[in-house]
């Protein structure tokens, strides 16, 4: 097993997903295929190669630095599950 | 209680400015503060599938600009990476900002203080790097509900974190350095740095070196957060201090024993509070950000910066005192009121060729004005060239100093030149030859205090004067003072 389940059940916690017991099995099984998938670059001598951050071979992309009309607060609003007339609305967010 | 020396505080400081620009870090919506909640966003900010961030080519000049005056090394490869976490003020999932590869890094700021409450010290910074600001969430007490109200509208304003190495050695020099990088930001341009709006926030980690028998032992790092105010950060960090101090007493632990611990600062109770395990830096899973390709800077562009830093206050600071022959005191006040205040010093200082007067009138008068009025000098009802006339008219001797404070008041309130208010004080320069009358018919008239003068004892022409001063205001004590003498001397009454 390329990964364990414990390191699945760290990933769904910090991406705040709840695992039934068949579902982390499921997942630990899939999300290890993918890494093992992944790990087939390892083959490759890479020692030469210039390591780059971006697949795209362009550099400094700006926009000037002018204001544009905002999105209408009621199209900004309209999807959030839950809202009033000003603010999205959230379950408590306790401490800082 | 152990003597002050039982352990020494190690302080190290990151901090959040918020760059000047119209628009926003990514996307064109304003960063304008105050706007009504949610009616600055658009789909970059918010996250919504298929948005595309473009860089502000304003943010990283400020940025650029800001790195250079900090003395930073600016890499000639710079790139964005994607800081992964769940907030609710995070509508994106994750924080645009910079891991590996920041826009600068390895500078440093050196900071003094006049009064000498510090020594002079060099403080490292770490790295200085780009990214955009969270979102607000305020809880809604009036209503009483559990919910919390999001508002978007500062998602993507443009912050530059500035991070120290632990170079600080007590809250003093904390305050002292975050005063002078204040101070730096303003002369720049980049920041209003103001704190009550959130443009400048500070965070502060904190530990102790505590010597012992055994040699010196650290104790675990805190981080300080919610500080709202340089003094509140001051006070935090001498608080935090003394309770890492007991906690070391109490339980022996030492840095490691522990994961990292985060407090906030209770400013009302004067206290810090534990809050939540601070999440290890792996948890954010930083990658690369697929939808911003990265930025080069050029030797050219970083030449370019340092060309239009202008005159920083380290600098403004020792060329007030070799110019004007003003001490390191006057020069740090003079330069702590911005570059407009130290503008209208130099102008009345070379106007009046007396660099030293021209320093008292601005530490006394002029700022004390400015407090009383709640007022900018550039909003100064008296123009340099004003002050100047006035100044050059008490180095004439044709007013004193005293009278010349009723003067400048005048010259506030009517908004009207030295000569015009002098005029309307019914000020004239008193003849010379009539100063020299009114001094013999008062020592005429006290044969007491002239026989105390012939003795040398001076103390008696105070009153004398007094008397002098209630004929005729406009007289100039100091002159009267050395005809008094004169006259006495020479029994010429």
């Amino acid at each position: 097993m390329p990964l364990s389940s414990a390191e699945v059940e760290k990933v769904a916690l910090l991406s705040r997903l709840l695992l039934g017991e068949e579902e982390l099995r499921r997942m630990t099984a899939q999300l290890g295929d993918v890494v093992e998938y992944v790990r087939q670059l390892d083959e490759l001598d890479t020692t030469a190669v210039e390591p780059m951050a971006h697949a795209a071979e362009l550099s400094n992309v700006f926009a000037p630095d002018e204001v544009q009309p905002s999105l209408d607060r009621e199209l900004a609003l309209a999807n959030a599950p839950k809202r009033d007339d000003e603010c999205y609305r959230v379950p408590a967010v306790l401490g800082d | 209680m152990m003597a002050d020396t039982a352990y020494e505080v190690i302080i190290g400081l990151e901090v959040h400015v918020q760059l000047q620009t119209q628009s926003k870090l990514f996307c064109r919506c304003s960063t304008r503060f105050g706007a009504p909640p949610n009616t600055q966003t658009c789909p970059v900010c918010i996250g919504l599938p298929g948005a595309l961030p473009v860089m502000n080519e304003e943010a990283f000049r400020l940025a650029l600009l800001t790195a250079v005056a900090l003395e930073c090394e600016i890499p000639s490869f710079t790139k964005w990476d994607r800081k992964n976490y769940y907030y609710p003020d995070l509508p994106k999932g994750y924080q645009i900002s910079q891991f590996d590869l920041p826009m600068s890094c390895h500078g440093g700021l050196e900071i003094s203080d006049a009064k000498g409450a510090f020594p002079d010290r060099r403080v490292r910074i770490l790295r200085a790097h780009l990214e955009e600001d969270a979102g607000k969430s305020m809880h809604d007490e009036v209503a009483g509900k559990a919910d919390s109200r999001i508002d978007l509208n500062r998602t993507g304003t443009p912050l530059l974190e500035i991070v120290t190495e632990p170079d600080m050695r007590s809250p003093q020099e904390a305050k002292g350095f975050l005063t002078e990088l204040k101070l730096l930001l303003t002369y720049l341009g980049v920041s209003d740095c103001n704190m009550q709006e959130g443009s400048l926030r500070v965070d502060a980690n904190v530990n102790l070196h505590v010597s012992t028998p055994g040699g010196v032992v650290a104790t675990p790092i805190v981080e300080i957060k919610n500080m709202n105010s340089f003094r509140a950060v001051e006070r935090a960090l001498a608080y935090e201090a003394e309770r890492q101090y007991q906690v070391w007493l109490e339980t022996g632990r030492k840095k490691g024993d522990v994961p990292k611990q985060t407090r906030g600062w209770d400013d009302q109770a004067q206290v810090t509070r534990g809050q939540r395990h601070k999440e290890e830096s792996s948890d954010y899973r930083y990658f690369p950000d697929p939808d911003l390709v990265p930025v080069r800077v050029t030797p050219a562009q970083i030449e370019e910066a340092r060309q239009r830093l202008g005159e920083l206050p380290a600098a403004l600071r020792s060329r007030l005192q070799s110019d004007y022959g003003i001490d390191a005191y006057s020069a740090d006040v003079l330069v702590n009121q911005g570059r407009l205040l130290v503008q209208y010093f130099e102008a009345v200082a070379q106007s009046t060729g007396d660099g030293k007067r021209a320093s008292n009138w601005m530490q006394q008068d002029v700022m004390r004005s400015l407090n009383e009025r709640s007022m900018v000098i550039g909003d100064f009802p008296v123009s340099a060239p004003a002050l100047a006339e006035l100044l050059s008219a008490v180095q004439r001797d044709e007013i004193d100093n005293t009278r010349a404070k009723d003067v400048f008041a005048r010259m506030i309130d009517d908004r009207c030149s030295a000569s015009d208010a002098m005029a309307a004080l019914g000020i004239a320069k008193v003849d010379e030859a009539q100063t020299v009358e009114l001094c013999r018919e008062i020592l005429r008239a006290n044969p007491k205090a002239v026989a105390d003068l012939k003795e040398g004892k001076q103390k008696a022409v105070g009153a004398l004067i007094g008397q002098a001063k209630q004929r005729n205001a406009n007289i100039n004590p100091g002159r009267i003072k050395e005809i008094f003498l004169d006259l006495a001397r020479s029994e010429q009454i």
